[in-house]
């Protein structure tokens, strides 16, 4: 148990994770093109029109996946915040910092996607409904979160305070994600939902479920690249910076 | 088995070709953009911090060359 | 600027946003958590007096024609339970459709119709296809045949 306990903490030590990382990002860009290719070639060549909607159902392959991994960015950058708090690892704020721009652009992508599509089909580009203001919310999170990080100079506080934030949104992910439940909203409710049946034909679920696969390799090859920088940015005074910088790369 | 029967009506997208390519174009320009701006990033700080390990090199270098030289820092 | 002011600015940068976002928070779960009211809770007085608001329900079947002013539209929005008259003057979106969901912003006029300013379309969650779409309907309407037939059998047999 203890052998593991330490290798656990060896990887979580920024010199050890850092070529680790390097070595992961292209496998993961590479399943990201794969799922990108496979899930909008399905979306927007193969899958038939929708019989409420037409063609313009098909921002669904785009505002989905956005919407859902701006959620889970979220949940996961609180985990690593919780973490950091509980056993300040230096590892953890800086996968927490790593997270919040791209959790913030699917925020953004979500709102964008959403408001071109809600104009053709509602006939609005906006409206405060319970779950678009909670999603914009979200994206003021994300950003509070990055602004606050920015304006403490020393690192480990800015880590706490972020960690704080981030912990005290996260009531807000349960919001977003139940509010077409709990309160009368335009947005309609889950098409797909672990407690019942995807209330999609099959064609659209798969072109679905691959745009989200593919953001989610991209969110973690873009994390990965992140955490890197800020590594080096961070521990620029230890020696293992200095000995890979005065290398090759 | 691909759905459409003409280019033209692949972007015409049933009339809502603007809100379908809008969201298309946006997404894949920012989606591009972001790790554009990491790998920029990444080169700027490892060019600043190769610099900076250089010029403390030269600092200790003119230190350990002791009182011989004056140590008024100039460097490269 | 100094570091240390640069950093004030910052934080109070910081804390406008979440400023803003509070005051968007409260606001919209203030006024707009219930964002629509169905007929059955209008009827019940629980809607605002003398106000805007939003009603919503589907647009009954059969029930959308133009006035003979040629302009303004009317159309029954219910809930099953209640029915309320809707008059708009304006573009339907899209998705618009007898029996389909519906989301109207107006108020309530004396004579009990509900004069929208705004009418908004709002679909549900199902994605298919059109075959698919009609099989289900069709699949609908001889649900409730065979429950009609069932039920006319039930009344003729019934002493």
């Amino acid at each position: 148990m203890s052998n593991k306990l330490i290798n656990w903490f060896r990887y979580a030590s920024p010199q050890t994770f850092y070529p680790l990382a390097g070595r992961m990002i292209p496998w993961f860009w590479g399943l990201a093109a794969i799922f990108g290719v496979a899930g909008l070639g399905i979306g927007f060549l193969l899958a038939p029109t929708d019989a409420q909607q037409g063609e313009g159902y098909r921002i669904i392959f785009l505002h989905v996946p956005a919407s859902w991994m701006s959620m889970f960015i979220y949940l996961v950058m609180a985990f690593w915040a919780a973490t950091g708090l509980a056993f300040n690892t230096r590892l953890s704020g800086m996968m927490a910092s790593a997270l919040a721009p791209t959790g913030a652009l699917f925020a953004f992508l979500s709102l964008w996607t959403g408001a071109l599509w809600g104009k053709p089909m509602w006939g609005t580009w906006w409206v405060w409904d319970a779950r678009l203001t909670s999603e914009l919310i979200l994206l003021f999170l994300y950003i509070g979160f990055i602004a606050l990080q920015a304006a403490i100079d020393d690192p480990r506080r800015a880590d706490k305070a972020g960690a704080i934030l981030a912990l005290v949104g996260v009531v807000n992910i349960p919001i977003i994600y139940f509010s077409v439940k709990w309160w009368n909203t335009l947005h309609q409710g889950a098409s797909v939902s672990l407690t019942k049946a995807p209330s999609m034909a099959a064609m659209m679920l798969w072109g679905m479920l691959l745009c989200a696969l593919a953001c989610w390799m991209y969110s973690i090859a873009v994390a990965l690249m992140r955490v890197r920088v800020i590594m080096l940015e961070r521990e620029r005074h230890t020696d293992w910076v200095r000995a890979l910088l005065a290398g090759r790369e | 088995m691909i759905h459409w029967n003409s280019l033209a009506e692949f972007l015409a997208m049933g009339r809502h070709g603007p809100y379908v390519w809008g969201s298309l174009l946006v997404m894949a320009l920012l989606m591009v953009a972001e790790p554009m701006l990491l790998l920029q990033g990444r080169k700027r700080l490892i060019a600043r911090l190769r610099r900076q390990y250089r010029a403390e090199a030269a600092e200790r270098g003119q230190a350990a060359a002791g009182g011989r030289s004056t140590a008024n820092g100039s460097n490269d | 600027m100094k570091p240390r002011h640069k950093r004030i600015a910052l934080i109070l940068g910081g804390l406008a946003i979440l400023a803003v976002a509070a005051t968007l928070v409260l606001n919209a779960f203030r006024s707009n958590l219930v964002f629509f009211f169905s007929p059955t809770q209008v009827a019940a007085g629980e809607a605002p007096q003398g106000k805007s608001f939003r009603i919503g329900g589907m647009v009954k079947e059969g029930s959308l024609q133009r006035q003979p002013d040629g302009v303004t539209l009317r159309f029954v929005v219910t809930d099953t339970e209640k029915d309320m008259t809707v008059a708009y003057k304006g573009i339907l979106p899209d998705l618009f459709q007898e029996g389909k969901g519906v989301v109207a912003q107006g108020k309530l006029a004396a004579d009990g119709i509900f004069t929208a300013s705004e009418v908004l379309a709002k679909h549900d969650e199902n994605y298919m296809p059109p075959e698919a779409a009609k099989a289900v309907g069709d699949a609908h309407e001889r649900a409730a045949a065979n429950k009609a037939a069932a039920e006319a059998a039930a009344r003729t047999t019934r002493p």
